[in-house]
């Protein structure tokens, strides 16, 4: 699958200038509220129609101002996940889900009811009316919805913000699962960086209705740009083993291994690991008598002072780079220079998703 | 108990009113429909006179909306000789004028009923329903429609209601012609001025209280069973 898409268009003060490729897997589109993230997805779905654009999916063009082409939403075949999940109150949540199948084409091999309800986990949702579920029911119910109708391409907006933190750690494992069993191409909305680093392949961060930069999430949320408070390294790993009684999972790096609360881990699963640089301290020697589970032997790649009394360490631990936000007395304290070997400290309640 | 005894007369004024209420309630229905979302959602030149329009029966008097029909509709009247001479149908005078005449007056209750139901609706549903595959006219069946029924169901049982009591415009439209136009108003109106027709008035009085009570009942019935289905959070 390959998507482009370019819109500009002017709404109010509000100027609208972005565009974006993707060919298939999870692209985010990352920014705070504001940045166009919902306008651009709103152009890619048809419910708005920009001044000037172009949308190209598998080379057929759904939307060009130039050619004076426009292919309304009903006809474009593309799934969206609305942040209020939007179901159909008079309709019960079977009816719901087969919805947007009455209107599929018959060509189109639809994903199997049964594998969906399963794997969203709504089975036993199906005869109850939307009125009668909660936040996370409903979200559920509204993906499997968009899924069942045969998209080539699934939007999500923001799906997890109307919701708790409970609820969003009960629905992110399912859209990994999503991400990982499904084959239809997500273009996913969202200014959560956690969700982000767990979900994306590709990161589009926008920025007052422009793209700011584009990348995988480890180079781009690693950014300054991005969120302050949240940014930090994103790791990929496998799940190595899993600590039930604990209920722990052990990933292994590239060479380290890092310890995580067990959020419906699977073994052998690939996983990313957002680390927040806020969440991870530096010692200068090995710590003893800590309850940190996790400390990683390193060395300082980089120190990038922000002027404003704090710094980065990038702190290099086997393959993987690992950041540290710290402030620049510790930095003097402690006398950190290039190449100097450290040990990162990362509480492992630090990392609960 | 004798007095109670209906005559053939008053049943088939009986009969006749449930008919041309029943013919005028549900022929304007499509109608009502279109006007009721035309005058919520569209946007055009002259809506707020067609609005006007829709809403005259309700302000003038009803011997003025029976005079202006029977301009219209009459046999030389601009709409009834088309109507005569391509179509072949003839309403005045006829229980299909009757109709006419009461499926005029109920109209404005009818799309008013409707129109706030549309307005009602959420928006964002529908547009849920078109990233669903589903096309304009999908939409409105399986997710407007759905949504609106009990307001639907409240403007058919107003217009049903309406005709049932309808009296000034049919009679100066159609006049009071027994077995063809005498509703039961103007059967009603017609026993008042005859002497000794007091029993035969309070006789249909019962029926008319009656009817009115077992739609008003009905609808609340209706309402109840679509409120169940739909429910809206």
């Amino acid at each position: 699958m390959t998507l482009v898409v370019m819109a500009r268009q002017t709404l109010g003060e509000f100027v609208l200038d972005a565009g974006f490729t993707s060919d298939g897997g999870v692209t985010a589109l990352f920014g705070s509220s504001g940045s166009g993230k919902t306008s651009l997805v709103r152009v890619i779905a048809g419910l708005s129609k920009p001044d000037h654009g172009r949308l190209v999916v598998d080379g057929e063009t759904l939307f060009d101002t130039e050619s004076g082409i426009f292919v309304p939403k009903h006809k474009r075949r593309f799934g969206y996940v609305f942040q209020e999940s939007r179901l159909f109150p008079h309709l019960s949540v079977r009816q719901n889900l087969a919805y947007g199948r009455w209107f599929a084409p018959k060509t189109t091999q639809p994903e199997d009811f049964d594998r969906i309800v399963e794997l969203l986990g709504i089975g036993l949702l199906l005869e109850r009316r939307p009125g009668k579920l909660s936040g996370g029911e409903k979200q559920r119910v509204a993906i499997g919805r968009a899924l069942l109708s045969a998209p080539r391409l699934l939007l999500m907006d923001e799906p997890l913000a109307a919701l708790d933190d409970l609820r969003k750690a009960e629905i992110l494992p399912y859209l990994e699962r999503l991400r990982d069993e499904t084959s239809t191409p997500i273009v996913y909305v969202s200014h959560s960086v956690s969700e982000v680093a767990r979900l994306a392949d590709k990161v589009v961060i926008m920025k007052e209705g422009r793209v700011e930069a584009v990348g995988t999430p480890s180079e781009v949320l690693s950014m300054p740009s991005a969120d302050r408070r949240d940014a930090g390294a994103v790791l990929t790993g496998t799940v190595e083993t899993i600590d039930i009684p604990h209920r722990l999972a052990t990933i292994r790096l590239s060479q380290a291994q890092i310890v995580v609360p067990n959020a419906h881990a699977e073994e052998g699963r690939s996983v990313r690991v957002h680390i927040p640089e806020r969440d991870v301290m530096v010692a200068t020697r090995r710590p003893e008598g800590l309850s940190a589970l996790n400390i990683l032997d390193g060395m300082i790649a980089a120190i990038e002072p922000d002027g404003d009394g704090m710094a980065r360490i990038h702190i290099r631990c086997g393959g993987d780079t690992v950041l540290a936000r710290i402030t620049a007395l510790s930095v003097e304290r402690l006398d950190l220079k290039l190449e100097k070997p450290v040990f990162a400290v990362i509480k492992t309640v630090a990392l609960e998703r | 108990m004798d007095w109670l005894a209906l005559s053939d007369e008053e049943w088939t004024a009986i009969r006749l009113s449930l008919k041309v209420s029943a013919v005028a309630m549900i022929v304007s229905l499509p109608f009502g429909l279109l006007v009721a979302y035309l005058l919520a959602r569209g946007r055009f030149w002259g809506k707020s006179i067609l609005n006007g329009v829709v809403h005259l029966p309700l302000i003038l008097p009803p011997v003025v909306t029976g005079f202006l029909l029977l301009i219209l509709f009459g046999r030389r009247g601009v709409i009834g000789a088309f109507l005569n001479e391509y179509l072949g149908i003839v309403l005045s005078f006829r229980w299909t004028g009757a109709a006419l005449a009461c499926g005029v007056m109920g109209f404005p209750l009818m799309v008013r009923s409707i129109r706030l139901s549309i307005e009602s609706v959420d928006r964002k549903l529908e547009e849920a329903a078109g990233t669903l595959g589903a096309g304009p006219t999908w939409v409105f069946i399986t997710v407007t429609l759905p949504l609106i029924l009990p307001g639907v169901i409240a403007g058919m049982i107003l217009a049903f209601a309406k005709a049932m009591g309808e009296f000034g415009a049919t009679i100066t439209f159609v006049s009071n012609i027994p077995g063809e136009t005498q509703t039961l108003s103007a059967a009603i109106y017609t026993f008042t001025q005859v002497p000794g027709g007091d029993a035969g008035a309070m006789r249909l009085t019962l029926v008319a209280i009656a009817i009115s009570f077992a739609a008003l009942l009905a609808s609340e019935f209706l309402a109840y069973l679509v409120g169940k289905r739909v429910d809206i959070e």
